[in-house]
């Protein structure tokens, strides 16, 4: 689609605030609608509109495979991780209450910060991942 | 909380979080190394936890702290320690032969996601079995079966790409029909806790949502344990996948499935219900048999031995079915036993495979001539856990065809019994095949070339687990026995 001034124009200028919404609905999870799941989504989709419009060469020059596979371990550590730091701290797996000893509330609002975070790093990571890989296979033929 | 208190969370959250780990790994061999660690870390635990089981009873373990009813709670009782111990084991013995396995028969281009994909596998059958939570069970069994379809793509035989598409379609229907299953279930008792919901159930049991229920789960288990005649997408599965992955799932997937059927119908159904009024044992023991004969008359008939191995998988899971379906006690312990001892000798059968495809390209039976000579602890191997699959006394087999054969007794149906001693002779036919090839036909011109000791070192290992544990069955009937006792033994 590269050939459309209109698009290419719009698209640039869209692809930060789609990125940036993403952030927003992330971070807005716990007071309204959104979460990781959703973020993820959000963020991946600014990745694929880039792709579908400027190309795979450019897209995977801003994204190469690996840093993208590297989000999708990365976000499932964090998660994980978590729940480790939880049992180390002396709590049952995935307790956040233990991350705030003086205020247990506190901890769970953390804790669940943190895991949301991680999903959604890893739902735009796999998202990003499962479009490049079939993308790559079209530019390939 | 001490270490030991969180083993049941560490028993899954090790290898899932080994996974990704694995995956950043750069080099092949630095991976491979991790992946057994935790292979074996997680063998570990299982061991650890079925001592605290069999020592201090059931372990009630809440996630994140939240009360059972509430949040996802793992309850271990003997059944499930005894099935992790089993699928952790065979991880534990098959992932050392997998940095050589990977370079003959995985193909390129995934090699470096290989044992990632198989702890996510392994972490997704560990869930399936360790936990409460009948809906957490259908999220493992997903992630179990998502890395199972990805683990059969990766054979180099171009099929295998095909075997893995049709093992995921059938696989998801399974699931669905599983997940129809838990809804029904959930929507007439509110709750998803086994516990539970096994003591709300019999206020609503007379419902249809929950006759449906019991239909929809039956099926669904059916299909991921590869039960006649839902078992298609198993022989080219098994066929096409990379041979360590065969052995692995063919000593584990499938008994999964089997764990599945029994904890619906025992910890959430009841065996009243499920046999009393529903009388799923009218089900069970003719498809049981009925897989049982054909699967073994079908396997005479394999060119390629893993096709062969794989429908005699089909009539083992027959005989698993109709010791379910007999519903007495003799007929609990042999199929928690031949779970546990058919995994043993599948997973030694299919090594076998693997090391002759390591040395011949391919396994059929051509590449058998006169291998008793050229692969001697290879066929010696085969020889082993081929009389333990035909059911010969002093091997693993043998224990539990007895309990099957004294449960048919016991349920007054004698014919039976002669059906399930006449399929195993049945047995004797495809293994001698194999046997009249390798050892009383001239080998090819060569010198003497077994298997590389990395992979032939398992295969010994899972054949001399067969003969001892067909010896000394405490761990096996002794644990089973507690588990029969503690579901509540038969109607």
């Amino acid at each position: 689609m590269n050939e459309f001034i209109l698009v290419r124009v719009v698209v640039k200028i869209m692809v930060p605030f789609i990125l940036l919404f993403a952030l927003y609905v992330q971070m807005h999870g716990d007071y309204g609608p959104g979460g990781g799941f959703q973020a993820g989504v959000v963020f991946a989709t600014g990745i694929i509109v880039y792709t579908i419009v400027f190309g795979i060469r450019r897209a995977v020059e801003a994204v190469p495979m690996s840093a993208v596979m590297g989000m999708v371990c990365c976000g499932l550590i964090l998660y994980a991780g978590t729940g480790f730091a939880t049992m180390a701290l002396g709590g049952e797996y995935l307790n956040y209450s233990v991350l705030d000893s003086a205020d247990p509330a506190h901890g769970q609002h953390v804790g669940i910060i943190i895991i949301e975070l991680g999903v959604g790093i890893t739902v735009a990571g796999v998202l990003t991942a499962v479009f490049l890989v079939f993308a790559e296979r079209r530019a390939r033929r | 909380m001490g270490l030991l208190q969180q083993l049941p969370a560490l028993q899954v959250a090790v290898p899932l979080i080994g996974a990704p780990f694995c995956a950043l790994m750069v080099r092949p061999r630095l991976a491979w190394m991790f992946a057994v660690a935790v292979a074996w870390i997680t063998f570990a635990i299982s061991i650890a936890l079925l001592e605290q089981v069999l020592d201090a009873g059931p372990i009630h373990y809440t996630m994140g702290g939240w009360p059972e009813i509430l949040g996802i709670a793992y309850v271990i009782d003997p059944l499930n320690a005894l099935i992790m111990v089993l699928v952790s084991g065979m991880a534990a013995i098959i992932m050392p032969a997998t940095r050589i396995g990977i370079d003959v028969e995985v193909v390129h281009r995934a090699r470096h996601l290989f044992h990632t994909v198989a702890l996510l596998a392994l972490a997704g059958m560990l869930g399936i079995a360790i936990t409460g939570d009948i809906f957490n069970l259908y999220v493992f069994l997903e992630i179990s079966s998502l890395a199972s379809y990805a683990l059969v793509a990766m054979g180099v035989d171009r099929r295998a790409t095909r075997a893995a598409f049709h093992y995921l379609v059938q696989g998801t229907i399974g699931a669905t029909f599983i997940l129809v299953g838990i809804g029904l279930a959930y929507m007439m008792t509110g709750t998803l806790n086994m516990a539970d919901m096994a003591a709300r159930l019999p206020g609503v049991s007379h419902t249809a949502p929950i006759q449906a229920a019991l239909a929809f789960i039956l099926i669904g288990t059916a299909i991921k344990a590869a039960i006649f005649p839902v078992h298609s997408w198993m022989p080219n599965a098994y066929t096409y996948a990379p041979s360590l992955v065969s052995a692995f799932f063919g000593a584990t997937a499938t008994k999964i499935g089997a764990y599945m059927l029994l904890r619906f119908v025992y910890s959430v159904f009841g065996a009243d219900y499920a046999f009393g009024d529903m009388k799923i044992g009218w089900v069970l023991i003719p498809l049981g048999l009925t897989g049982a004969v054909a699967g073994s008359v079908v396997a005479i008939w394999q060119h390629d031995l893993r096709r062969m191995l794989a429908y005699s998988s089909v009539a083992q899971v027959g005989y698993i079915a109709a010791a379910i379906g007999f519903a007495n006690r003799d007929g609990l312990i042999a199929a928690i036993v031949h779970v546990f001892n058919h995994g043993l000798m599948k997973g030694a059968l299919f090594l076998v495979m693997a090391c002759v495809i390591m040395r011949r390209g391919k396994a059929d039976m051509e590449s058998f001539r006169g291998l008793g000579r050229r692969m001697p602890l290879t066929m010696g191997c085969f020889v082993v856990a081929g009389l333990s699959m035909i059911g010969v006394p002093a091997t693993v087999g043998f224990v539990s065809k007895w309990y099957l054969v004294s449960s048919a007794l016991d349920a007054g149906l004698w014919p039976l019994a002669l059906v399930i001693v006449a399929a195993s002779l049945i047995a004797i036919i495809y293994i001698w095949r194999v046997v009249d090839v390798a050892y009383f036909t001239d080998p090819p011109p060569g010198a003497r070339d077994e298997a590389p000791a990395m992979l032939v070192i398992p295969a010994v290992v899972l054949c001399a687990l067969c003969i001892v544990l067909g010896v000394w069955t405490d761990l096996t009937v002794g644990v089973a026995d507690t588990a029969a006792r503690l579901l509540g033994g038969a109607p």
